[in-house]
Parts: structure tokens; sequence; C-alpha cells
């Protein structure tokens, strides 16, 4: 094996952070093609330019997604990369794993790749990082073989996450864990067939804190909510003040909604004021807690920039209950996928389309009616469209 | 040795089978949490039965022999229970409290970092780079360990106001919440790219190419059965070249990185917000960009001293106001900070009530 000299990566081993260059070295210790992964690298690093070519068609047989095509751009130089694959093997909800199976897929991904990984990739499967085309096959029957699927990838459903919700946290409305789970065995064709005309994402977050970033990184962003009270534990209030919380200062002022007020003695909520922001309730951890019907907001169309800039989603339904087997929550997404379907360009995401389009057709489509918590704001300007049923329906003589 | 039958479209593994014994117990019935050190905390349920975690910073491209070697450390301490965050964190679980100080020792005698829990810097959410993505402007790991060897205090130890969320996207695409983080870096073009128009006819497709373009600056160019860009319009996003490789908009000379900042993506106090223009370009300087860490850290340590406690770097922008953020950290203001896309209208100022 080329032994590369890589005076620039190996001053990124150096520092107390763990190294990237670390791993990379590791691996090309029985790797070829990590060998030369660390090369092409140092190279890059040299000229301040990347050396990877488009993704090709490659793939498993029967699937059209979870393989994403990586060659190098400098063969000759850097051979054990002429072909450098990724693979996206679909994760288990909230990123669990037993070391036994965790082991059993590190083994199989040492004798068919280059030993890399990311743990995880940004949507959230766990991605093996640069294997060749003739290892795709036998790698995909060790590892369907042993319970593991490819993960989504192109224009089709991408691997929905979740965070860790009831598993471990106090927070969580529902069970995002089962909602992964279950969603994404009910899309199994749409997740590795793609038949959409862009990429779309599903992220389940228990709460508004949102650990998985559901409301920016997600087409549909499904955020855990109630409906109750916010109960409080008037001594555990005593006993955060006591730790050295200024509960005027930290909870109080610091409400967006102002429903809160504290006199020293007794913590008061005005909860038809609350809008559930989740600030008191993460702060004062141990003395509040959401009560009453739990669900979620599904909200709709956040991305990145391209193509005419990023969105944060826009709450669609502002409650729907999430309970096994998600029926209801099934019927909606295939609705949604619909009106998606019929209505879009090639390459156009949902929130891209709602723009185009409007919310109403959605809206309608979807069977939902218009509510002012899906706006920050009603219109400012005079351009609106009526249609002729919303004369009989809504503007009628007897009201209007 | 014959291979096993392989199985499709039986999705992944039901999550139970990896949930340590005491998760299984008392899912859905946590009671609370306290934060101990900035590695470590516990869940306790209402059964009160407890749950130890200690989160270990991990520079996501892990080679196989690294996970082996977690995997060892979950066997003795962790009954063979491991699990990643959403921000790519290890996560080892720990039942019995017993095993929670020689679990620490052992991972700090192997170089492991703790930290990353609370009021602080969590691992940095990142892209691909130059070590695997065809579209790359930059590096990502190599920014991201330039920048958190120099900031790991705050990921081990240091308070801040509040959580701090860094991200590094390696172009405009950003695979990772960039635009809604708190401190980001993003990787530019600022190059017009040129059209290698034999290879166009060739390879790519005309009409997905130009409609690729978010500025319509780009016209067919029938000719050379090729396109040509208005250079007045092109905003250097990059796009046209993710459908059509002969207009390679890469330039050693050309690319660098922006710094974006006031993003969030949680709803706590106020709603998601997206991550504004700090500075729009610096020259790529691998392997250390130490210039773009420096403006990095003079942000963050303005913040850690202006800001309230419990505020997001947004959040106190937004009390400040950004005339104060750019005389704060002394930033320039330039023409690029001004929004000449999509959203002027939104962001520009329609009152004269502003600070000195």
């Amino acid at each position: 094996m080329k032994k590369h000299v890589t005076p620039l990566l190996d001053e990124l081993e150096k520092g107390p952070w763990p190294s990237f260059v670390t791993e990379i070295k590791k691996a090309a210790k029985t790797s070829e093609m990590a060998n030369d992964e660390l090369g092409q690298v140092e190279y890059s690093f040299k000229t301040k330019k990347g050396y990877w070519k488009h993704g090709g068609i490659v793939g498993v047989l029967g699937y059209g997604a979870g393989v994403i095509g990586r060659y190098s751009d400098l063969p000759d130089m850097f051979p054990g990369v002429t072909f450098f694959h990724t693979v996206r093997l679909n994760q288990p909800s909230g990123w669990y794993y037993t070391t036994k199976a965790l082991r059993e897929i590190m083994t199989i991904w040492d004798k068919y790749g280059s030993g890399l990984t990311n743990m995880h990739g940004s949507t959230g499967d766990l991605v093996l990082l640069g294997t060749n085309t003739e290892s795709l096959e036998p790698m995909f029957a060790e590892y369907s073989s042993r319970g593991w699927d490819l993960g989504g990838s192109g224009s089709a459903l991408r691997t929905p996450s979740c965070c860790l919700g009831p598993s471990r946290c106090e927070w969580s409305n529902y069970d995002t864990m089962e909602a992964c789970y279950n969603v994404t065995q009910e899309f199994q064709d749409e997740l590795h067939r793609p038949a959409f005309n862009y990429k779309f994402k599903i992220k389940f977050a228990g709460c508004a804190c949102d650990c998985v970033a559901a409301s920016a990184r997600a087409d549909c962003s499904v955020i855990g909510t109630w409906k109750g009270p916010i109960l409080i534990d008037q001594a555990a209030v005593k006993e955060h003040e006591k730790q050295g919380m200024n509960i005027t200062a930290e909870i109080i002022n610091m409400c967006p909604t102002q429903c809160m007020s504290y006199d020293g003695k007794e913590l008061k909520i005005d909860n038809a004021e609350c809008n559930r922001c989740m600030h008191c309730i993460a702060k004062m951890h141990k003395a509040l807690k959401p009560s009453g019907e739990r669900g979620a907001t599904i909200l709709l169309g956040s991305k990145a920039p391209i193509v005419v800039g990023s969105l944060l989603s826009w709450v669609v339904v502002p409650f729907i209950k999430m309970e096994a087997p998600f029926t209801e929550f099934k019927d909606l997404i295939r609705k949604i996928w619909e009106w998606w379907d019929e209505n879009s360009k090639p390459r156009e995401r949902i929130g891209e389309l709602i723009e185009v389009k409007g919310m109403r057709p959605l809206l309608e489509a979807i069977g939902q009616p218009p509510v002012p918590q899906q706006v920050k704001e009603p219109r400012k300007d005079p351009f609106f469209f009526f249609k002729p049923e919303d004369f009989e329906k809504v503007f009628t003589k007897d009201k209007y | 040795m014959a291979l096993p039958k392989r199985q499709t479209d039986i999705g992944p593994p039901h999550f139970k089978q990896f949930l340590p014994p005491v998760i299984q117990k008392n899912y859905g019935k946590w009671k609370g949490h306290d934060i101990l050190t900035p590695g470590l905390m516990v869940h306790v349920a209402q059964s009160g039965d407890k749950i130890w975690t200690v989160r270990v910073a991990s520079p996501r491209i892990l080679a196989t022999e690294t996970i082996y070697e977690m995997c060892d450390l979950a066997d003795k301490y962790c009954g063979g229970y491991i699990r990643f965050t959403s921000r790519n964190n290890v996560e080892f679980l720990v039942s019995d409290e017993k095993n929670v100080a020689p679990l620490q020792n052992d991972l700090k005698a192997k170089g492991y970092t703790m930290g990353g829990i609370g009021p602080r810097i969590s691992n940095v959410v990142h892209t691909q780079g130059w070590v695997h993505c065809h579209g790359a402007a930059t590096d990502a790991s190599g920014l991201v360990k330039a920048m958190m060897d120099e900031f790991y205090d705050y990921f081990t130890t240091k308070e801040l106001p509040n959580k701090v969320r860094l991200a590094v996207a390696c172009c405009v695409n950003m695979c990772g919440a960039v635009h809604c983080s708190d401190i980001a870096l993003v990787a530019v073009h600022t190059k017009v790219p040129p059209v290698d128009d034999e290879r166009v006819g060739k390879i790519c497709e005309i009409p997905t190419v130009i409609a690729s373009c978010p500025t319509s600056a780009i016209r067919p160019n029938p000719a050379k059965k090729s396109i040509t860009i208005n250079e007045e319009k092109c905003m250097y996003c990059g796009n046209c070249f993710t459908v059509c490789p002969a207009i390679d908009i890469k330039s050693p000379e050309g690319d660098g990185v922006a710094i974006v900042v006031g993003g969030k993506v949680g709803s706590l106090r106020s709603n998601p917000k997206f991550s504004r223009l700090a500075a729009p370009f610096f020259y790529n300087d691998p392997p250390r960009w130490p210039k773009i860490v420096k403006a990095v850290k003079t942000i963050l340590e303005t913040y850690a001293k202006d800001a309230r406690k419990h505020e997001r770097v947004g959040e106190w922008i937004d009390r400040i106001g950004w005339e104060s953020f750019f005389k704060k950290t002394g930033l320039e203001f330039t023409f690029q900070h001004i929004d000449d896309f999509t959203f002027m209208r939104d962001t520009m100022r329609t009152a004269s009530t502003f600070k000195w």
C-alpha cells in the first residue's frame, strides 16, 4: 500500500478535539480505499478543491435509493477511491444499538467497504462511506438477511428520524420512536423506489424543544404538543429558587406570552394565554409539567436554501392525535403526496409548491379548514381570490 | 461461502431490542433529569429507577476500529447498550451507578472527550466537505476540528448563557441545520462558473439546467447546443453544477466561507429562527482557517459576555439590535449584508429608532 505524505492533515491530529484524520488513518491501516481517501483529502487541502465526481446510478437490484454513487476525479493518483460509493443503512429509532448489532454491522462493513462511517448522516441514516459497485449486492444480502435495510436517497421519501422521545425524556407528547418506526415500515416502497418529484423528509419531535430539528429540516415536521394546563408543584418551585434560580428574571420575564406570575410564594400560570413554548417547563423541569390531551402539530415545508431560499415549516394541522397505528397521520401524508405529485415540477419541494400555488389548494386537498393557528398574521395586501362557493358557504347574505 | 438470502423492504429493526432493560421498563414513564456534570446526566423514572448518560464528543467520521472500542466500553460498563444523539454525540447508557466513575476514567484514559450537555457547545453538525462531496466549496470536518480545538472548554466545562449550536455546511445546499443554527459556517462560491460547452451538450439536459437557476441567469445557447450565464444575474449558488457537472463552479481562488448567526430550531421563548449573515467571506485557508476561527471566537465571546441567562444567540441579537451586534463584535458591515435576493422587503429597516 502506498504511503501518502499528509503534512496538512497531520496538523489536524494535533489539539484536544477528536480528529477525523486519526479516524481515516485508522481505517487506512488495512483498507486501500481509506488509504487513498486520506491521500485525496490531503490533495484537496493542498489545492483547496474537492475531487469527487457526481453520483452515477448505482444501487441494489429492485431499489432506486439507498446507495449514492461516488467516484474520484483523480483515479490515476488515487486508484483506491476510483469507486467510493455511500451506502445508507436505515438507523433504528432514536439511534439506539446493542453492541452485538453494531459489531455485526461493522464486521460486514470491514469486509466490503473502507471501514469508514458517519455515525450518523444529516438525515439520520447510519452512513457507510466508500465501497465499490461489485460489493453492493453481496453486502446488501448480508445486511438484509440480518434485519438491516437501506435508507432513502434521491427523489424519494428520505429515511424518517425522531428524537428519543418517551424512551428517556419526560417531555415527549407522543411516542416518537414508535411513530418513526411504524411510518417508516408503512412507506417502504416510497423510501426505496424514488417516485416523487423531489425528496420528502419526515421528522418526529416529541415537544417544542425539537431535538431533531424537525421545524427546519423536514418537509413534514411532526412536533409534539398538549392541550391541558401546566401542572405546578409549588414545593419544587421553591426548590428551584433555593438552588439559585431567579424566578422573576429567568422564568416570569422570559415567558413570551407573559402568562405567568410569582409573588415569592406561589407561581401562577394563566393557561389560556400559554402558547406551550416549553421555556418554563424546560428550565423548571422539577416543578412544571404538561397535562391533558396529547398529540402533535403538523407543519410542512422546511428546507435548506436551494433553490429560492430556506424555509421553516408552516403550521398546517394544529393538532392531531399520534397514536399507533397512526392511521390519521398516514392518511394525511398520502393526501399531501397526492397533491404534491399532481402539481409539482421536477425538483420542487412541497414548501416551494405551496408558495407557488398558495396554501388554500393544499388545505382543500387535505381537508383542513383555515384557522388562525396556521398564520403568524393575516395578509397585509388587499388582493384576494374568491371562489363561487365562498359566497354560498361563508359570505351568505344573512350574515354579511 | 454462499451468501445469505437477501430480503427487501423489511425496514429498520424495531428499536425495542436495542433499549437497555431499565429504559424498556420505564418507557414513557420518566419523571425528570439532572445534569450532574457537563458530560453526565441522570434520568429518574416515576418508579424511582435511574439511568445515567455519559456523553462523548465524536468527529462523526468514525473508523470501525473506534466503534469496536466503544462497543468494548459499552459491554464493560453499560450491559452492551450504546446510542448516538441527533448531533452525533455518543452516549453511554449506564444502568448501575457503580459503573459511572470507572467508565468515565476509562474514557478519559483512552482519550475520549466528555461534555456537551447543558448550556454549552455540543457536537457540531456538519457536512461531508472534501472528504466525500462532489460540490464542496470547503472542507467541513477540517473547519469543525479547527473550531473545536479552540472552543474545547465550552464543550467540557465552561458555561454559556444557553446552548450554542454550531454547524458547518460545505456549500449552500446546507446538508445540516446551518440555516437555523446559533453560529454556523457556510461555504460559498464567488465566481461565475465557466461553461464547458462541448460537455454541456453531451452530458446535461438543457431545460433542467435552465430551470435550476434561482435568478434566471441561464439562457440557452442553441448555436453551441449549450447554455450561457448572465454574469450580472448569477449569484454563484452552484445549483446548475448540481444538475450539470460541465458547469464546474468549484474554484480554489474563489471559494470561501461565510459566517451566519442567530438561528434556532426549538420554540422555547421565541419561534424558530433563520440564521443571518454576520460575515460574507473568508478565503479558504486550510488546514486551520485561523481568521474564521478568530471571528467565530469573537462572536461567541461577545455573546457569552453580553447575553442574559437563557438567551440564545439570536434572542440576544434581537434584543440588542443588529447594529449593536456589528458594533460589539467589530465585524465589518458590507454590501453583501443587505439582502438583494428574495427577502429584501422583510429585512430593511423602516424606522428611525436605531442605536448609534
